[in-house]
């Protein structure tokens, strides 16, 4: 592991895009910074603009309407950049598989790097999969980005 | 040779890498205070200087399309520029203060003023519809709290018989006792404590960056090397303002065991203090800001500078 993966692994800004979740994820993802679990112990906070993100954490279901706008925010943000799709709607469309309005889960729009399964899913679930993201990288596997 | 010294002073001791490392350990007291006030642990020591080297490193910097480049990448350097130079010419006059030039109180005021000023068009050169509503409230802001802020100032200068050399602020307190100790002084301290507190940007005094709904303000669309400078640039300025409320108001530092002791204790309450307030006061509107400090904090700034008049 050099300095770039160490840097890269112990200071990440998330990003977080909404694209028609039920607003269930979205909360989930904020327990995860209270007291409780406090991922900000390991660098890791959120931002409010894709431009100094690291990680963009998508929720909901890609609905028509927002597709454009999901592969705008991929172009945009700064490389390296990680795609983590968040809870079950973002994963494999959940509920919503038939519906008229969401064409294709999240990994057909743009490539993502881990999944986190749930509805809602649990902040250790978060935690998981992001301890996975981060030995991705430092194993040098993130030669995509 | 003196050029040589004062490239030095500018770029390793007093300035750039000296108080750039020191505002990112101060910006790390910052986080581990709040976190601790909320009941978590917190980030390691290294961690802000984590988030540069990142920023500086490893991640892109974007220009958006149909922006001035050298305007867009130009203010976060002009930021970062002022801010050091407030902290070269503070430490070296609080190391001898027989140096210095007639004048340099205004001079610092003004260099203070300048990130703001660089942040407010870097907002504006970027073309992005929040970056403009951060901008506007940054000028509206800076406009408020410039008035108390020389108020208070005037006080200061009134109290040490018009001295407008940092260094005959400095003397005068070392033969007169702190300014902080009198009523006028004491008033005074506090507008420019309430004052700082809008100038770094700090809640309840933040609407200008408002995370939750402008979305980092004036700073969106900056990225990699750009946005690790600005970042450097805000750490600077939160090091050296309490240093230079320091100066003005309990005599400087002075160069002995017990007197960089005496600065650093006062250094941390001043700190403490911002960040106690920070966190434990909601963000308030633009008009209300403007009305608070045009009205409440004015009108104790004016009180003081009338008891200062009457020599108190
Ligand atoms: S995965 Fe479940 S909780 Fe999350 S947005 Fe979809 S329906 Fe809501």
């Amino acid at each position: 592991m050099g300095l770039r993966e160490f840097v890269l692994t112990r200071s990440i800004n998330i990003f977080h895009v909404s694209s028609g979740s039920c607003n269930n994820c979205d909360i989930e993802i904020l327990d995860a910074l209270t007291p409780r679990f406090d991922l900000e112990r390991f660098g890791l906070v959120l931002v409010g603009s894709i431009k100094h993100a690291d990680i963009m954490l998508c929720t909901g279901s890609c609905n028509r309407l927002a597709v454009p706008i999901i592969k705008k925010l991929y172009e945009t943000m700064p490389k390296p950049g990680f795609v983590v799709v968040y809870g079950a709607c973002g994963c494999s469309r959940g509920l919503f598989k038939d519906s008229y309005n969401t064409l294709a889960p999240l990994d057909e729009i743009i490539p993502v790097d881990a999944y986190i399964p749930g509805c809602p899913p649990k902040p250790e679930a978060t935690i998981a999969a992001l301890v996975k993201l981060v030995g991705k990288v430092r194993a040098g596997k993130d030669i995509r980005s | 040779m003196t050029a040589l010294l004062y490239i030095f002073a500018f770029l390793i001791f007093p300035g750039l890498l000296f108080s750039g490392s020191m505002g990112l350990l101060v910006g790390w007291i910052d986080r581990k205070v709040t976190a601790r006030l909320q009941w978590r642990v917190g980030p390691p020591w290294y961690q802000n200087f984590l988030d540069l080297i990142k920023l500086a490193l490893y991640k892109e910097t974007l220009i958006p399309s149909g922006v001035s480049g050298a305007m867009f990448l130009g203010m976060p350097v002009l930021a970062l520029t002022s801010a050091t130079l407030v902290s070269t010419i503070l430490f070296l006059i609080n190391g001898s203060p027989r140096t210095g030039f007639i004048g340099d109180v205004i001079v610092v005021v003004y260099l203070l003023l300048i990130p703001a000023v660089a942040l407010i068009l870097g907002g504006f050169a970027s073309a992005n519809s929040l970056a403009s509503l951060g901008s506007s409230r940054e000028m509206k802001l800076m406009l408020s709290y410039e008035l108390p802020f020389i108020l208070a100032l005037i006080v200061v200068i009134m109290k040490c018989g018009c001295a407008i050399r940092l260094g005959d602020i400095i003397m005068y307190q070392r033969s007169h006792g702190d300014i902080f100790m009198n009523p006028s002084g004491g008033i005074s301290f506090f507008v420019m404590l309430i004052c700082i507190q809008a100038k770094l940007g700090f809640v309840p005094f933040d609407m200008p960056e408002a995370e939750t709904e402008i979305m980092a303000g004036a700073y969106i669309e900056y990225s990699g090397k750009a946005l690790a400078i600005f970042k450097l640039a805000r750490a600077v300025l939160l090091f050296v303002i309490p240093v230079f409320l320091i100066t003005l108001y309990f005599g400087g530092i002075k160069l002995s065991l017990d007197g960089l002791v005496k600065a650093m204790i006062e250094y941390l309450l001043i700190l403490i203090l911002m960040i106690v307030v920070k966190n434990t006061n909601p963000r308030v509107r633009i008009d209300q800001a403007m009305k608070f400090f045009w009205g409440v904090v004015t009108v104790l700034a004016l009180l003081s500078l009338a008891l200062a008049y009457l020599g108190r």
